[in-house]
């Protein structure tokens, strides 16, 4: 059942929740980062509102660097700012940066510990008509795999919010992932949020099958534990929103208690989040595993939904893989 | 101020100086690029005991001047050069590209304080002296970033993303040297992708363009003062350098761009040293 000390909203599996894109959040979330420290800056590389950069650059005007369809330069510009100690957010569509400039963060942020976000935006699928090359479904691995890099996908716009807010009190290179779709808001305000710790959102006594999703699709998986409980399935559901350092302990003690897990995400399986958690768990606790998400595809024109349900994310599909999970093993 | 005799002599003897560590620290890890290590001593010294505003006791001075090495493969010249300006022992320069040593392949600063910037990969240099001059111009101090790049890095695209974004903005406070050799590894930069005309296309950019010789440390210093005189503008001077300078069997030849001299070699080249506008003496002449 539903974790009912995290504070998650009262209306969570009613029609009328509120919805709205993680990238909404980080809208909101840098503009307080903004007012409570000077040091923060947000480049843009002509992309401002939707990557909801404008309310910044409306209250920020000298710390907002409109750098033109300019990625590589803005990344390392964004390098030489946090050399004098600015903390730069760096925000594109994530199929341009990482996608466009990867090397540049590679070297200039990476591998020099610059203190810079990476933030891209309209990733995964349910970006929706843009179609494939706007679809960014492989940043999650090319951002997992450099060293010294946090990587985190926060849930929904309050969680995005709080991602910003909290990410500029501590030193270090991060990648930020956020969507452009609006998906339900389940969490709020008091809901408790710390680099590197899963939350556990649905708890059962005897718990059949791991939940563990990250990004916006974590809502999918509480409808699929809620859907699971009334057919007598009991689960446990994780947002793990900070896909790098993983949450090992979290992720033992819930696979230690199910003997089974299923990993959902809006990305490429092969490097992805599932990947990650099933690097982690071969080598110390192998378990029946399956991995939802983009099966070696790009992504096409659509409505965010029914490429979702194109994509193996629909909440039936993952449903009926789960059955298959239990039912094999 | 114009340099007196006296000056551009010691800064030359400090040049060849330079040019004889390089080519000890290059025989001794083996591989690495000897031409443009070579032909950028006298402006690097120029840079270490003139131009720069530094302290080699307190590399992470605030109010130091900042000078990214873009083109970082020519670090062995950077690395002499500190050396020499007191920053840790000249002996350390033989642990070039060796396990464990301070002084990789191509710069990494976190390892090695001083070095301002990690860079090998090209193009990014100037893209992170903006940053750096953008901040310095936000917090109204008052840091110098020089940033020197090769000709052969002129090719990438990222270069002129940030030559666009520095007219763009104005920042004067960067001064942009391109090592102009004419060479990269696989040929002459104007076989390999033509560059020219280099000055019509950083002026298309509202940058102020200044050519000297870059063996000239005179040109070289007051074009430098001409440079931190322009308020409305970044600065490019391109030093029109001889590839290998200093070497006579190296000079003008592509073939040595990424490779080193064997230790043979290396006992001859020390004896034909010149540096300056031509033969200058030495222990080994």
């Amino acid at each position: 059942m539903l974790n009912t000390e995290i504070h998650l909203v009262e209306n969570i599996f009613s029609d009328d929740i509120e919805r709205s894109a993680t990238r909404d959040g980080f809208g909101t979330g840098v503009v307080e980062a903004g007012e409570v420290d000077e040091r923060v800056m947000v480049l843009c590389a002509d992309l401002s509102e939707s990557t909801r950069s404008d309310e910044f650059a409306r209250r920020f005007p000298k710390r907002f660097v409109e750098v033109g369809i300019a990625e590589q330069n803005m990344v390392g510009f964004s390098a030489g700012l946090a050399s004098v100690g600015k903390v730069p957010f760096v925000v594109s569509y994530s199929a341009f940066s990482p996608g466009r400039n990867y090397e540049q963060i590679r070297t200039t942020i990476a591998l020099s510990k610059s203190n810079v976000r990476v933030c891209g935006m309209h990733s995964g699928v349910s970006v929706g008509a843009d179609g494939a090359t706007h679809q960014m479904l492989e940043d999650i691995g090319m951002m997992r795999m450099l060293p010294n890099m946090i990587v985190v996908n926060p849930a929904d716009a309050e969680e995005a919010r709080k991602v910003v807010t909290e990410s500029v009190k501590i030193d270090t290179p991060m990648y930020l992932r956020f969507s452009r779709s609006a998906t339900p808001v389940f969490t709020t305000h008091k809901t408790p949020f710390a680099f590197g710790k899963a939350i556990t959102l649905w708890d059962s006594e005897k718990p059949r099958i791991a939940i563990l999703a990250t990004g916006s699709v974590v809502y999918r998986a509480l409808l699929v534990a809620s859907a699971l409980a009334s057919e007598g399935i009991e689960s446990i559901v994780l947002n793990v929103h900070t896909i790098k350092p993983l949450d090992n302990d979290a992720i033992l003690s819930a696979v230690q208690r199910t003997g089974r897990i299923i990993t959902i995400e809006e990305h490429q399986v092969a490097g992805g989040f599932g990947s990650a958690v099933a690097e982690f768990l071969v080598s110390n606790y192998p378990v029946p595993m399956t991995m939802i998400g983009i099966q070696d595809r790009f992504g096409q024109s659509g409505e965010p939904d029914e490429l979702l349900e194109e994509y193996g994310l629909g909440v039936g599909n993952i449903i009926k893989e789960v059955h298959k999970l239990i039912l094999k093993n | 101020m114009a340099l007196t005799d006296a000056q551009v002599s010691t800064l030359e003897k400090k040049a060849e100086e330079i040019r004889e560590t390089i080519l000890n620290m290059l025989v001794s890890a083996g591989s690495g690029h000897t031409a443009g290590s070579l032909d950028m001593a006298d402006i690097f010294s120029a840079f270490y005991f003139h131009i720069l505003k530094h302290d080699p006791k307190r590399p992470k001075w605030d109010e130091r001047d900042r000078l990214i090495l873009s083109n970082g493969h020519i670090v062995p010249v950077r690395y002499a050069t500190m050396a020499h300006a007191g920053y840790f022992p000249i002996s350390e320069c033989l642990t070039l590209r060796k396990f464990g040593s301070r002084l990789q392949g191509h710069p990494e600063h976190l390892l090695l304080p001083g070095l301002e910037t990690t860079s090998g990969p090209l193009g990014e240099g100037l893209s992170q002296s903006a940053g750096m001059a953008y901040a310095f111009k936000m917090n109204g101090t008052k840091q110098r970033v020089y940033v020197v790049m090769g000709d052969g890095e002129q090719d990438e695209g990222n270069v002129w993303e940030a030559v666009m974004f520095a007219g763009k903005y104005a920042l004067s406070n960067i001064t942009a040297v391109i090592d102009r050799n004419n060479i990269q590894i696989d040929g002459m930069t104007e076989d390999i992708m033509p560059l020219e005309d280099l000055r019509a296309k950083y002026e298309a950019f509202n940058w102020h363009v200044l050519d000297v010789n870059g063996h000239d440390i005179r040109a070289f210093v007051s074009a430098v003062e001409e440079a931190n005189n322009i308020y409305e503008k970044p600065v490019l001077i391109i030093a029109h350098t001889i590839p290998g300078k200093g070497v006579p069997d190296i000079e003008f030849d592509y073939h040595w761009h990424g490779k080193v001299p064997s230790k043979d070699e290396v006992k001859r080249f020390l004896k034909e040293l010149r540096t300056g506008a031509g033969r200058v003496p030495n222990e080994y002449a």
